[in-house]
């Protein structure tokens, strides 16, 4: 049975419009006009024990709002969901009991307190069992690297470190699923790999189901190998990384580097879909579609006129295929 | 507050250490707070000494009555949290139900520390000033004197205990109701205005005229200043005092009941319309 298995849910909103101006202010003292947005418009889909899920889409697609339900903080309009066999916001505290949430906009420690004290009113908050506690608060700090930290107000840290205080915080009291609602916003690149490396290894290792969103695609194609695009509050795709690549666009670039200018200046890479897309100096990059032209024939072609000092393969960048992706489905930011 | 003591000690003692950390406005609470009372006394003093008629209470206990108020002034529900507001108005209120807690008790622990840090850290000094130094001054007929007997000094114990819960239930309404209100501004005044009248901060409950007395002796504000310190001096005698803590204690439960009932629909639009 999946972990999670969400069937139909729908959010709507209720939001009081303004009319512009002095005067419609003042007639909406008397007579409010109340607009539905539609933040989820029946969603589906299951989450198997031990996935780690990307979900992707614009701002305003309803992934915070699918977060905060699955969560048991917002309810639905309709639509059921379970979570290990609970229904989130209807047994809210047995089910919050079991879940490690982060919010990656607004920290769950308590601002003026040191980390550490923080953690250990989790510890009470949870009920966490000294020797249980003990264990995972130590993996935690050695993981995350939070010895010098331990003792800092959580308002002296910079974002990153806060990132990786939130991120132990959510998980002392040994969740088996995480939500990561925009973990690695307005981080650095360093505390970005540190952040991924503990996602990856915490669902490898310790088997945690992880479903985590994000604008950052490199998130995504580091950890992910299922992902869910969600656009006006639909599932548009719901697949592998790949199969959303190739949905798209089924295209690499071959990258040649040479040693003298010369050869880079001549080399001709010939027909069958090939594209010359940049040659300088000493490069030349070649867009090609592997089921027109197998990689190796490619290569032997170059491999014939000279010899390469190094050559490699890229993705098309996955930014690239998720906007061509919105565009198809006119998603634009509400 | 069902079976959740364990974590709601820690949450009270973790806002109270994060509440102690402003060391400056506390010493700055002191010092008005010494102002005013001097400024009390005074008046009350003139107004003993033109005074034609036997007083409900006598000058030493009108004394006491003052410098106690003085010294635990923050623990009347006065005003509402600085922090609770601002995470009523960005939101993040909602992710306190990310924690497997009963909502209401959680915030009573927090609204707790908040209600009993300052008065400890004012409090206590006021205390030593009004008891100790005023006399080595030379002005022993302002100080504060000791409990009248140890039936008051215990009743008064009790009667503070009760006094904070008492303080907690009311401030967590207000708490409640930024839920709608979200500014909060209209609530501090709203609660200044009756805490300070009805609890006998600005004028002993005694003193009022005789007409008001049945209204104000069946007020819950009270619970919150006058019932303690007229057992502290006596002015309630040790055969009241059971009764009067029962009174208080009635009150505060009827509002804990009525917080939880409210809150209970301040959840619902919670997590309807999403924080």
């Amino acid at each position: 049975m999946p972990q999670i298995e969400v069937r139909g849910l729908a959010k709507t909103f209720r939001v009081a419009e303004r009319l512009p101006g002095l005067a419609g202010a003042f007639r909406g003292l008397f007579h409010r006009r109340m607009r539905d947005v539609h933040a989820l418009g029946g969603v589906d889909f299951d989450i198997e024990r031990g996935e780690l899920v990307g979900y992707i889409g614009p701002n305003g697609a309803g992934k915070s709002t699918t977060i905060k339900i699955l969560a048991g903080i917002l309810n639905p309009t309709a639509g059921t969901c379970r979570v290990d066999g609970l229904t989130p916001w209807r047994d809210r505290r047995r089910h919050v009991a079991r879940i490690g949430v982060v919010f990656g906009q607004r920290t769950q420690l308590w601002w003026d307190l040191p980390v550490i004290e923080s953690f250990d009113l989790l510890r009470d908050i949870y009920r966490i069992p000294a020797e249980a506690y003990r264990d995972n608060r130590d993996r935690l700090i050695a993981l995350m690297d939070l010895e010098p930290l331990l003792d800092v107000p959580v308002r002296q840290l910079s974002l990153g470190q806060r990132m990786r205080s939130d991120l132990a915080a959510a998980l002392l009291h040994g969740p088996s699923l995480l939500f990561l609602d925009e973990p690695t916003i307005g981080l650095d690149a360093v505390s970005k790999l540190a952040i991924r490396d503990f996602v990856r290894e915490l669902n490898r290792e310790r088997q945690v189901t992880v479903l985590l969103t994000t604008h950052d695609m490199d998130d995504i194609e580091a950890l992910c190998e299922r992902v869910m695009v969600i656009g006006n509050g639909r599932i548009l795709v719901d697949g592998s990384v790949d199969g959303l690549r190739r949905r798209v666009r089924n295209e690499r670039v071959l990258v040649v580097d040479y040693d003298s200018a010369g050869e880079a200046g001549t080399v001709d890479a010939g027909g069958d879909g090939v594209r010359l897309i940049e040659r300088d100096a000493s490069r030349v990059r070649i867009a090609f579609d592997p089921d027109r032209l197998p990689a190796a024939t490619l290569i032997g072609r170059l491999l014939a006129q000279g010899t390469p000092k190094d050559l490699f393969i890229e993705h098309p960048p996955i930014e690239q295929t998720v906007a061509e992706l919105y565009a198809e489905h006119d998603m634009r930011e509400r | 507050m069902s079976a959740n003591i364990g974590p709601l000690v820690a949450v009270v003692s973790a806002r109270y250490r994060t509440l102690l950390q402003y060391r400056a406005a506390a010493f700055a609470g002191f010092a008005t707070q010494l102002f005013w009372g001097a400024i009390r006394l005074m008046i009350l003093a003139a107004f003993f000494a033109a005074a034609t008629e036997p007083q409900p209470m006598d000058l030493s206990q009108i004394v006491a009555y003052v410098w106690l108020g003085q010294a635990l002034l923050g623990m009347l529900p006065w005003n509402v949290d600085a922090d609770f507001r601002a995470q009523v108005r960005d939101g993040t209120v909602a992710y306190d139900l990310l924690r497997p807690l009963d909502l209401y008790s959680y915030w009573f622990g927090r609204t707790l520390a908040f209600r009993v840090a300052a008065p400890t850290l004012r409090g206590i000094p006021m205390v030593l000033f009004a008891m100790v130094l005023l006399p080595l001054a030379g002005l022993g007929d302002w100080a504060l004197t000791p409990p009248a007997s140890a039936s008051a000094f215990a009743g008064f114990a009790a009667s503070l205990v009760l006094a904070a819960m008492l303080a907690t239930a009311v401030t967590l309404l207000a708490h409640i109701s930024l839920l709608w209100t979200i500014s909060g501004v209209g609530m501090d005044r709203i609660l200044t205005v009756l805490v300070t009248v009805f609890s006998g901060l600005i004028v002993p409950l005694p003193l009022f005229p005789d007409w008001l007395q049945p209204f104000l002796n069946w007020q819950p504000f009270r619970g919150l200043a006058d019932v303690p310190y007229r057992i502290y001096s006596g002015n309630i005698p040790p055969a009241e005092i059971a009764g009067e803590l029962f009174f208080v204690l009635v009150w505060m439960i009827a509002l804990v009941l009525l917080g939880r009932l409210i809150l209970l629909r301040g959840v619902r639009r919670m997590v309807v319309q999403g924080g």
